[in-house]
């Protein structure tokens, strides 16, 4: 696909462990156009984690055995030599982790490790890039940036935490985001701050941003496009409105369901999705969600058993992993 | 209606040591600083705030697990704030806690029968049939398999652990539950099931519920009437109904429009308030209204005089001088 500026093309990612095999990713493809914001949704274990670590190349090669391609401007992040990665990490790509506590070192000023973000990928002296950090950190909104970047860690909120982990993140000017639930400690309304900085300085910046979370409302303020995950899989995709308004699959329907929401009063009872997610190391059969799934019975000769189905195209770019989408554009 | 939990003016302070050999007060942490409310027999009291508000510390307080510095608590009639720990024990029967979580609440040594019976020996009570019947019964209540009286906690999910720790707060049938923080630490789709559990559980035993949660959207779907805590206080209750649709103190407001809804069209035509900056410190708060550092609409007298909590009509009571009058002159 042309245009893309991320591009993920059947990604597998296992863990073999004493008790079986863990298929963490099996088979997500996707891609992301410059300066779009993707949002990867999924319940813990669903694989979205993981398909972020593949992407940063953070996962430990002797743990993970990692297959396909994640194709970054053109090039094969996973063809390329760990020092050139490594090259690429916190320049050309970086990261936000959902805990900004223990992402930062909490024996060093938060400026010095801001500075040593900037010495890594670029040739500045140490007050160039002492600068740089201070303005990094106006940049994100933290009152006072010369004193504060004297602060350890822990003399910070954990709002200003995450105002200074995004900073490091965009120090050095990356094209590509990955922010792994970046809200998910915060309270909501640090929460509204953090997302409202996130979206103002992509609009600034135009960098290509990959948010996964599992909350459905932040998808729906921050994302383009979505990929919901279930047991590894990416299960449905497409854009916000075909994912809210013409869910296809019968999982992102059940999950859009069972959220209490603020902004009605729902019926007494939630409608929850029956039983657990299912284990990545002993997968069901056919469709990964059939044990869970209401409208199985809606499949003739109990395929959703037997057969995994593919992702279907339900309209142009919106595509889903049931039976009960016909490829023509017919919704379950 | 009786009311199960009345309580009075309730104060939580921590003392603040200066360090060294001889160590000092230096001032006071005031967690709770007068907070006064009541729940009615099968009645749900939600209480929300956010991280550091004293939501946790009042819950707790209210079961006597915390000293209480002043005020009163009343449980059914009868004064508990000053029982001793051996008076205080029959006492316990009567309420229970349910905890945010699933997996420092049990004992990973223990098996599920010998947790979920642990309420029976503590209390010396035989129950009809005997203690294995018992634990059995309440298994297969809370939605486990009895068959698994054997395990350990490791071997349950998340969501069942939760269910696990509210099969043993049901135990000896108390008429209160706190419930701190139940279902944040659980996935959306398991977290459905556990609110659909306890709504259950509160018809079947006419239950009273706190339930402690910093999410509106879950405190609307499970709690008839609702307390808003800022810094130690209360700063507004009202039945669900009149503080979802007309918020009247600025922070509820702030606090619901902060929350993204799962609708993008929706989400986007919202107005929000983000608010400013982090709560301010309970050792050192604000002087007149707490709120007032952060509030969109504060006036010089915010800033000397407390606003004390009053009703505004039909029970729904708020601590402002300024409440709001309709939604829409917020919006500026």
């Amino acid at each position: 696909m042309t245009g893309a500026f991320l591009e993920v093309r059947d990604l597998h990612v296992d863990f073999p462990t004493d008790d079986g095999t863990v298929h963490a990713v099996a088979g997500a493809s996707f891609s992301v156009s410059p300066g779009s914001t993707m949002a990867i949704v999924g319940e813990s274990g669903s694989g979205k984690s993981v398909t972020a670590q593949a992407i940063m190349g953070l996962l430990n090669p002797r743990a993970a055995q990692v297959s396909g391609h994640v194709f970054l401007n053109g090039t094969d992040l996973l063809e390329c030599e760990p020092d050139d990665v490594r090259r690429m990490r916190g320049s050309v790509m970086s990261m936000i982790f959902q805990d900004p506590l223990s992402s930062l070192h909490p024996f060093y000023r938060i400026g010095d490790q801001l500075v040593e973000a900037v010495r890594v990928h670029q040739n500045v002296s140490k007050s160039q890039a002492r600068d740089m950090a201070i303005d990094g950190l106006r940049r994100v909104g933290i009152p006072a940036p010369e004193r504060r970047v004297d602060d350890y860690p822990h003399q910070l909120s954990g709002g200003m935490r995450q105002r200074v982990m995004i900073a490091m993140a965009l120090i050095n000017g990356p094209d590509l985001l990955i922010a792994d639930e970046p809200t998910t400690a915060l309270d909501v309304t640090v929460q509204a701050q953090i997302i409202d900085l996130m979206m103002e300085l992509q609009e600034q910046t135009g960098t290509t941003m990959v948010v996964i979370t599992h909350d459905l409302g932040v998808v729906a303020e921050m994302a383009k496009d979505v990929c919901v995950m279930y047991g590894g899989r990416i299960v449905e995709h497409g854009s916000t409105d075909d994912i809210y308004y013409r869910t296809s699959m019968p999982y992102t329907q059940g999950l859009l369901s069972s959220v209490p929401r603020l902004d009605e009063v729902r019926s007494e009872r939630l409608d929850p999705i029956p039983g657990n997610p299912p284990s990545l190391i002993r997968l069901p059969s056919g469709c990964v969600f059939h044990p869970r799934c209401r409208e199985r019975s809606r499949v003739e000769d109990d395929l959703c058993r037997t057969l995994e189905p593919e992702l279907l195209e339900v309209s142009p770019g919106h595509t889903a992993r049931c039976h009960l989408v016909d490829g023509t554009g017919g919704a379950p | 209606m009786t009311d199960i939990v009345r309580v009075t003016d309730l104060r939580v302070h921590f003392p603040v040591k200066s360090r060294g050999v001889f160590p000092r007060t230096i001032g006071q942490v005031k967690a709770v600083d007068g907070v006064s409310l009541h729940i009615g027999a099968g009645e749900t009291l939600g209480l929300v705030g956010e991280s550091g508000c004293g939501k946790s510390t009042t819950g707790r307080a209210i079961l006597r697990l915390l000293p209480i510095t002043s005020g009163r608590v009343e449980i059914e009639g009868t004064d508990i704030t000053d029982l001793s720990r051996r008076q205080m024990r029959p006492r316990r029967r009567e309420a229970q806690m349910i905890f945010q979580d699933p997996y420092n609440a049990l004992n990973p040594r223990q098996t599920v029968g010998s947790i979920i019976a642990a309420p029976f020996r503590i209390q010396k009570v035989d129950p009809p049939g005997g203690v294995r019947a018992a634990v059995r019964d309440l298994m297969d209540r809370v939605g486990l398999n009895p068959e698994h009286v054997n395990r350990y906690p490791n071997e349950f999910s998340g969501g069942q652990r939760q269910r696990i720790g509210i099969a043993r707060a049901i135990a000896l049938q108390p008429r209160l539950i706190v419930c701190d923080e139940p279902v944040s630490a659980l996935d959306v789709s398991i977290q459905a099931q556990i609110l659909n559990l306890l709504s259950t559980l509160q018809e079947e035993f006419q239950l009273s519920y706190l339930f402690i949660a910093h999410d509106l959207a879950v405190v609307r779907h499970i709690a008839q009437r609702v307390a808003v805590m800022y810094l130690g206080s209360i700063v507004e209750v009202a039945s669900r109904e009149d503080i979802y649709s007309h918020p009247l103190h600025p922070y509820t407001y702030a606090l619901m429009s902060a929350i993204p809804v799962p609708d993008p069209h929706l989400q986007a035509e919202r107005q929000r308030i983000v608010l400013r900056g982090d709560p301010p410190s309970p050792v050192d708060p604000p002087t007149g209204c707490t709120f007032h550092t952060r509030c969109h609409i504060a006036q010089e007298r915010c800033r000397t005089e407390i606003p004390v909590l009053r009703d505004m009509g039909g029970g729904h009571e708020v601590a402002c001088h300024f409440p709001l009058t309709d939604l829409s002159a917020t919006a500026t």
